[in-house]
């Protein structure tokens, strides 16, 4: 509408209808502003890796390769490594896909498949704004009030499952009714709990467009088949989506990799590989840095951003085996019509 | 994609029956009166949680054995997953509730005193009550940085989404594929990219200016893939009528493609800015901490809302506690404002326009066809004088 306006406005002198943008010239332009633009955004990205090596070069050429062995942390007697906080990011990443992947999942079928169509604009809005809540908001919500309404939970898998080595918590003892339930709480479950909510979003909103791109045929011939519903779910949409779901899963566990204040807040700090995920006690690579920021040395600065150089190398990883995953599993872009 | 015209629906197949009803009721009354016998007659149980997980098993085996009177196997799978399905949704659904509600809910006490929002930190004690300070200091710096890391983000993320749909080749799939994979960079790497290139390598002091940089680096991979999206939704047709009408390439993204674009443009950018809004680590990396005012964003200590709000509730002191579930409604509100705006200004598909704007257009049209005649009319009257 507008371009016609300015089209017949700036012809208006002329009797003949020429064409208004001649090519070459102001499109030549632009096309150069968009290069340098795109230029420039690549610049900014590919210079996050490069100034994290400048950065950490120092602490790593102390530490050589016990920085990827060593659990303490205290760059400024040369003693430390980031196996401890490795350990715990990937265990409460793990603990958050847990939680993540089937709550996702759930909620994706039942926007694309049970919802009545006229509230899913509304139940995908939800959904976003769960991806809109501030990870302080959700720290906060775990550290006062989730964990400590909680315990029950954790008490009873230890109780039932201790003899795993997993669900062990030392210091408890299940038939001393005195024991102190604080044992349960700052632990790496309620850490990946609150983070499997943080990161449910992202991957239900990946699985949910994957969902709803089954092929109507397809549905169409299974309920022709004598599927109900459910059968229908299983032998197309599941098996159609399937990348999806694993490329969404691994989005979120890029997400729950990364997570910082939200587990800073409910974890308690310790720098050992702590395996019981129950007990108190935890930790995580980016909690750490900005637990250690403060009161952090120039050397201990270095030693910092070679933790985040390994996190942000952890964390590219996955997203690039996620990206290719779901590029994969888009078969075809049907909007370009 | 099809071969007819009308492109193909989904059906509906929802086939609830009475009997489907009445036994899903009676299912439910049933597991609650079951779990009600075990908590409070039968065994040494306690905790919510635990009579509502309880509950729940109960229900679903009752349910399944219920419907396995009148159906087969398969349909009582059918109804068990649906079951479940629900329940999972629901579970989402009052989690999501509960976890906005909640520091709206605990913050009341602290946002009923209008000093919460008229001063800073400066002459609060720890032990002072909530009639002495606020959050002023936290709310300027909230809205500084997210302004500088906008003035930053807009002009960059459109102009690049624009880029990634315009040009085709090598470079722009490379410029994608990067975009893509730093969506879900961590917000703290992005505190410590800026905290080496800005305030390490260019020599600034920790500032908001340093925070905004780093929260417009977190926001402009996820900026620039909601609009690339976006705009590849933009019907190849509209493009093609532009350039056959003789307009250029530059013309055709002006005029054609972002006016068609506005609303899901809008909704990418206001939903990176709530993203950007509530990122605690990059500030808490690149802008230190302070309790008095700063309007300055070039230089100085300059806190926001979501770093008051960690920083306050660490604290032991109640009142110190209550201030930081005031910040954090009030940063809870922030973003269901930006969320509630986008969605009310954007969210639809590229072209499927709202009742105001197709009246806007009608009435556009309209002018035109008058402005049309009377130039038609004008020119006859030339060619007859």
């Amino acid at each position: 509408m507008t371009s016609l306006r300015t089209a017949m406005s700036s012809s208006r002198a002329e009797e003949a209808r020429r064409r208004v943008a001649p090519p070459g010239g102001a499109d030549r332009v632009f096309r150069a502003m968009l290069r340098i633009v795109g230029v420039l955004v690549l610049a900014i990205m590919a210079t996050v890796g490069l100034f994290l090596v400048r950065n950490g070069s120092d602490a790593l050429g102390m530490a050589g390769w016990s920085f990827l062995t060593t659990q303490a942390w205290q760059p400024d007697s040369g003693n430390f490594g980031i196996a401890a906080v490795l350990a715990g990011t990937v265990l409460i990443a793990l603990v958050a896909l847990c939680v993540a992947f089937p709550l996702a999942a759930g909620v994706a079928l039942f926007i694309s498949e049970y919802a009545p169509p006229g509230a899913r604009r509304a139940l995908v809005s939800l959904v976003d704004l769960m991806a809109a809540v501030p990870s302080v908001v959700y720290g906060l919500f775990g550290a006062v009030f989730l964990q400590w309404n909680l315990l029950d939970v954790p008490r009873w898998i230890s109780t039932r499952f201790g003899w795993i080595p997993l669900f062990t918590v030392d210091g408890y003892d299940p038939d001393d009714p005195l024991s102190s339930q604080t044992v349960f709480a700052s632990s790496t479950f309620f850490a990946g709990l609150i983070v499997g909510m943080m990161v449910m979003p992202i991957a239900c909103s990946v699985m949910r467009e994957a969902f709803s791109q089954a092929p109507p045929g397809e549905r169409e011939g299974a309920y022709a088949l004598g599927a109900t519903k459910w059968g229908m779910i299983r032998s197309v949409v599941l098996p159609f989506a399937r990348g999806g779901m694993i490329g969404g899963t691994m989005l979120g566990l890029g997400r729950a990799l990364g997570e910082t204040i939200a587990v800073y807040m409910i974890i308690a700090p310790v720098f050992v590989i702590q395996p019981h995920i129950l007990q108190s006690g935890a930790n995580s690579v980016s909690a750490m840095i900005a637990q250690q920021w403060g009161a952090a040395s120039p050397f201990g600065l270095s030693a910092l951003m070679a933790a985040g150089l390994a996190l942000f190398a952890l964390t590219l990883v996955v997203n690039f085996g996620a990206s290719a995953i779901i590029a994969r599993s888009r078969s075809g872009q049907e909007s370009e019509a | 994609m099809s071969t007819v015209d009308e492109p193909e629906r989904r059906r509906t197949t929802g086939t609830a029956d009475r009997g489907d009803v009445v036994a899903l009721i009676g299912s439910a009354a049933a597991a609650v009166a079951v779990a009600w016998l075990v908590f409070t007659r039968l065994a040494p149980f306690g905790g919510t949680i635990g009579f509502l997980i309880i509950a729940w098993v109960v229900f679903l085996g009752l349910y399944g054995f219920l419907t396995s009177f009148t159906e087969n196997a398969l349909t009582v799978r059918d109804r068990l997953a649906r079951a479940l399905v629900y329940s999972i949704a629901f579970v989402a659904l009052v989690g999501l509730i509960v976890i906005v509600g909640y520091p709206l809910v605990r913050g009341i006490a602290a946002l009923r005193h209008a000093n919460f929002f008229t001063e800073d930190m400066a002459n609060a004690g720890p032990l002072d009550p909530l009639t002495q300070g606020g959050i002023l200091h936290a709310v300027v710096g909230t809205l500084e940085q997210i302004a500088i890391a906008l003035i930053i983000v807009v002009p960059l993320g459109l102009v690049c989404a624009v880029f990634l749909n315009e040009t085709r080749g090598a470079f722009s799939r490379l410029v994608r594929t990067i975009v893509d994979a730093m969506t879900a960079l961590p917000s703290i790497v992005a505190g410590l990219f800026v905290y080496a290139a800005l305030i390490l390598g260019l020599g600034l002091e920790r500032s908001g200016l340093a925070a905004g940089c780093a929260i417009s680096v977190m926001m402009l991979p996820i900026v620039i893939r909601a609009s690339d999206v976006v705009l590849r939704l933009v019907p190849g047709s509209l493009r093609e009528a532009s350039f056959a009408l003789g307009a250029g390439q530059l013309r055709t993204v002006w005029h054609v493609v972002l006016p068609t674009a506005r609303s899901g443009l809008t909704t990418a950018i206001l939903l990176g800015t709530a993203r950007g809004i509530g990122e605690t680590s990059p500030v808490l990396i690149t802008a230190g901490f302070t309790a008095y005012l700063n309007t300055n964003p070039l230089s100085g200590s300059q806190v926001s809302l979501p770093l008051e709000t960690f920083s306050l509730v660490t604290s032991p002191e109640e009142a110190m506690k209550s201030r930081g579930f005031g910040a954090a409604a009030v940063l809870m509100l922030l973003v269901l404002i930006l969320f509630v705006l986008a969605r009310v200004l954007g969210g639809r598909p590229a072209g499927d326009l709202s009742r105001g704007q197709r009246e806007r257009r009608r009435r556009a049209s309209l002018a035109d066809r008058e402005r049309f005649i009377a130039r038609i009319n004008e020119r006859n009257g030339g060619t007859d004088q």
